[in-house]
């Protein structure tokens, strides 16, 4: 996938625009209006104001499609302040269908649906969230009768943009965990088998950060092209580091201060949890600086103590075992780090330790910063072992 | 990580106990409400009939129901002014949809502005209390604190870098700052929305075997709660039966599920330690297998779960909190709709939503406790947040359950030698979406929508009333059929 999208088809203009060039009348599109207020029982007058914003620029259309997914990612955006929901589809979008948040359901909202799909053709943002199981046929999830699968071939194929959102439409998530049993599929494998030729953006995470969403969403609108993408199709505003490198916690790595057990003394005093299996070695996210839910320092998994578990990285959440060590993608670490506390009597000093790790570690930390600079990066050292499931 | 902890036979230490329990207070809390402004109260409020108000009346409207000081005219007329600009743009979105006009609409336009005004603000106190959630368990959704044996946790007064004494105060600090919402706005506005529709405390009753799980625990072992749960069969409260601890068997041994309509391999009743998960599809068969859900039973028969069922058993067993919510909103109730309602009113669609903003307003209510005894657990020195567990040779079970915002949550497991060898959950809205069990006995939506009123078949708003008031945790497909069995419209709840 290649940086950015040329050619993203102008996400403006609306029915009102079309009518208008179809030489229907400004009077009868007006009675049409008022016919329309009335029939909603609106206050008198709102038809004008109807009419006007109708012919005016209109809120960019976004359809979301729910898959094998569990609303999390829906979940995040009623977290976010900055812009909140409501700002989001009150004033910036106009969020046609959307599951969960639909008023009405059924009927009136496959209606909705077919609606803002025939106006909008081609110009429509699509959001995914979850996986697609393609298994026995893709009866693994339907929705008003039809498999998710067809959903998205006749949605994607009809969109200007796809958002993938989550985990689970990035790259299959936790359904598709070993043993995969509905076939869970991500967005961008469903387009590449069906010749979709809609540009795909990935946003994993399990949730995501909603500002991850957000911005993408807002890059879009302001921009009027999808920011610049990673070879795995995220943006890189928001995937293009290792959690690592931005982690709070990394001084401690560098100097050998590691958390053996929570609540130890290391753990006690905010040490590295790279020996409790923390994945930020291997994730690319930006947990560590944009934190989560505007709730001040700490907010994130390895902020509250916790090892990161790689939610948003292919093959490494829901893969492999949350205490497992990771694979360091720029450098390889002493084998044996000095630990934090020694009987006394045997072995180094923690001062003595923490001095010999803290030389070793400016060195490691200089060699990756350096790899870093000069885009080097070696991918094949970066993978995991796929056949190393949890059992 | 109760199952796990029940089957090893761990002791959980109490700062791990005080801070799960303090995220599931401030989770239930946004979570219900949540599920009354954005997800149900479109069904009883027209948003459309609101932009007709007068916001001034709605003002005087609002101070005459509750204390609760942002009802004031310019903060009405600007969320007004919002929604006219909004409707305005002719792009009415996800709002679309709606049933607006519908005849089973019965409010007011100010009444509906009222609430029209809390929808947007609700949002706002959502995202607050859930800013507790995120400091304790990392982010919000899906926490990362827990762990088997406690939480990730590090509690340390005198470190810049983990829970200390700036973290703790600032979640005080949010906890303060949604001060009165559940109980000045919440609850007054579900009660007059019942007071209002006061009908429909007559529809969607359906199961009234009532099943909760106690929570909130105050000790390591699992045996003293701040909140109760037990079981109340018939709709009769007398016949309630407690539920007393992590291990107790009255639980242990009465939940079954039943396959003969689901859509996997087999037609069973088994006890979760003894079930398996095969899918077999077949698409919809009216008698035979016709849902992903299966159909749990206690003690062989159907069980309702969530705030209500939660609301009744704590009710029963003289929780006094609750009683005191559970009062206040009845006297609401009965003061606007002009005639004494009873604890009664309770059993139907309509209190099944009350219900939960009383459940609200006590675990709001809960979460000030909990934050209390955390503090006073570090103050006395205890640190400890986390137990090492170890995983013996051999074969053990563990069940674990927890009162969630939908309902009674149950995770069982075989380890066999350190590895998982079974592990089912049997979940709220499995107990309340279940279809027809081994006996052919309705599960609680199916039941609830007996004699349920539709006034235009195309259009089943009242339909959507009573699902939504179980507050379903799935995407699920309802299908609506008259007696000749020709299918008539299809519902998507969610």
């Amino acid at each position: 996938m290649k940086d950015g999208f040329e050619g993203l088809p102008d996400l403006s203009g609306g029915p009102g625009e079309r009518l208008l060039a179809r030489g229907v009348s400004r009077r009868d599109f007006l009675k049409v209006c008022t016919g329309i207020a009335a029939a909603m029982g609106l206050p008198l007058g709102m038809g004008a104001q109807i009419a006007e914003a109708v012919t005016n620029p209109k809120r960019p259309p976004v359809i979301w499609l729910s898959a094998q997914e569990c609303t999390g990612c829906t979940e995040s955006l009623l977290r976010t302040n900055h812009p909140t929901l409501e700002k989001l589809i009150l004033e910036l979008i106009s969020l046609d269908y959307h599951e969960t948040l639909n008023a009405g359901a059924g009927k009136q909202c496959e209606e909705a649906l077919k609606k803002s799909m025939q106006e909008n053709k081609g110009k429509y943002i699509l959001v995914v969230d979850g996986s697609i199981p393609v298994k026995d046929g893709g009866i693994y999830c339907k929705i008003g009768g039809k498999t998710v699968l067809s959903l998205l071939e006749e949605q994607g194929s009809q969109a200007a943009a796809v958002i993938a959102i989550g985990s689970c439409s990035s790259w299959g998530g936790m359904p598709s965990a070993y043993p995969n049993p509905t076939g869970a599929t991500p967005v961008h494998a469903i387009f590449k088998e069906k010749g979709i030729k809609t540009p795909v953006v990935n946003i994993p995470g399990c949730p995501p950060n909603g500002y991850n969403f957000l911005s993408t969403v807002l890059y879009l609108l302001t921009f009027k092209k999808l920011p610049q993408l990673d070879e795995e199709g995220r943006p890189k505003f928001a995937y293009g580091r290792l959690i690592h490198d931005n982690c709070e916690r990394r001084p401690h790595f560098d100097a050998g201060r590691f958390a053996l057990e929570f609540g130890d003394d290391g753990h006690r005093k905010g040490y590295c949890l790279y020996k409790l299996g923390c994945k930020g070695p291997e994730t690319y996210n930006n947990c560590p600086t944009l934190l989560y839910n505007d709730a001040g320092s700490q907010a994130w998994p390895v902020g509250t103590g916790h090892p990161c578990f790689g939610c948003s990285e292919n093959k490494v959440g829901f893969n492999i075992p949350l205490h497992t060590p990771a694979v360091l993608k720029d450098v390889t670490p002493p084998v044996n780090f000095p630990g934090i506390v020694e009987d006394k009597g045997k072995g180094v000093t923690v001062a003595g330790a923490a001095i010999a790790a803290g030389v070793a570690g400016a060195a490691i930390g200089v060699a990756a910063a350096t790899s870093k600079n000069l885009g080097k990066k070696d991918k094949d050292k970066g993978k995991s072992d796929p056949e190393s499931k949890e059992s | 990580m109760r199952t796990v902890e029940n089957a090893l036979g761990m002791e959980i230490p109490l700062n791990a106990q005080y801070i799960r329990n303090m995220i599931m207070g401030a989770h239930a809390t946004h979570d219900h409400i949540v599920h009354f402004y954005h997800l149900a109260a479109l069904d009883w409020v027209d948003i459309v009939s609101a932009l007709k108000a007068d916001p001034r009346a709605v003002a005087r409207l609002g101070e005459k129901l509750s204390p609760w000081p942002h009802n004031t005219y310019q903060e009405i007329k600007a969320n007004q002014d919002k929604l006219k600009t909004f409707v305005g743009s002719g792009q009415l979105g996800v709002y679309a949809s709606g049933y607006w006009g519908h005849p089973a609409m019965k409010l007011s336009p100010d009444v509906n502005m009222l609430a029209a005004h809390h929808y947007l603000q609700a949002l706002e106190y959502q995202r607050e209390i859930n800013r507790v959630v995120a400091v304790l368990g990392s982010k919000t959704p899906h926490i990362q604190n827990v762990a088997v044996g406690g939480v990730a946790n590090a509690i340390n007064p005198d470190s810049p870098d983990v829970l200390n004494t700036e973290r703790l105060f600032y979640i005080k600090s949010i906890i303060d700052k949604v001060d009165d919402f559940v109980e000045n706005v919440l609850l007054v506005d579900t009660a007059a929305v019942g007071a209002f529709y006061a009908d429909w405390t007559k529809y969607g009753a359906g199961v009234m075997n009532y099943l909760s799980v106690p929570d909130m625990p105050m000790d390591t072992k699992g045996t003293v709660f701040e909140l109760p749960g037990g079981y109340i069969p018939d709709g009769d409260i007398s016949k309630f039966t407690a539920i007393k601890s992590y291990q107790d068997p009255f639980f242990r041994d009465n939940v079954k599920e039943s396959i003969k309509h689901s859509w996997y391999d087999g037609d069973w009743d088994k006890h979760p330690f003894e079930e398996d998960t095969v899918p077999k599809y077949t698409d919809f068969q009216d008698k035979g297998k016709y849902s992903w859900v299966k159909s749990p039973t206690f003690r062989g028969k159907p069980a309702q779960v969530g705030p209500l069922a939660n609301v009744l058993c704590m009710y029963a067993a003289g929780h006094g909190p609750t009683k005191k919510y559970v009062d206040k909103t009845l006297a609401t109730v009965s003061a606007l709709a002009g005639a004494k309602v009873g604890v009664g009113a309770l059993h139907s669609t309509i209190g099944r939503i009350a219900a939960r903003s009383v459940r609200c307003a006590v675990l709001f209510d809960t979460l000030k406790n909990q934050w209390k005894a955390l503090m006073d657990n570090i103050e006395k020195g205890d640190m400890r947040t986390f137990n090492r567990p170890t995983f013996p040779k051999g074969e053990q079970r563990g069940f674990g359950f927890h009162e969630a915002p939908r309902g009674a949550l149950s995770h069982w497991i075989v380890i066999k030698d350190g590895v998982t060898k079974n592990y089912q959950a049997v979940v709220p809205s499995t107990w309340n979406a279940g279809p027809r069990n081994s006996q052919d006995a309705m599960g609680p939506y199916e039941a609830s929508l007996i004699g349920n009123p539709v006034a235009v078949p195309e259009k089943p708003l009242e339909v959507l009333r009573t699902v939504h008031s179980f507050d379903p945790c799935l995407a699920c497909a309802i299908h609506l059929f008259d007696k000749e069995h020709d299918e008539i419209v299809r519902v998507k709840a969610v």
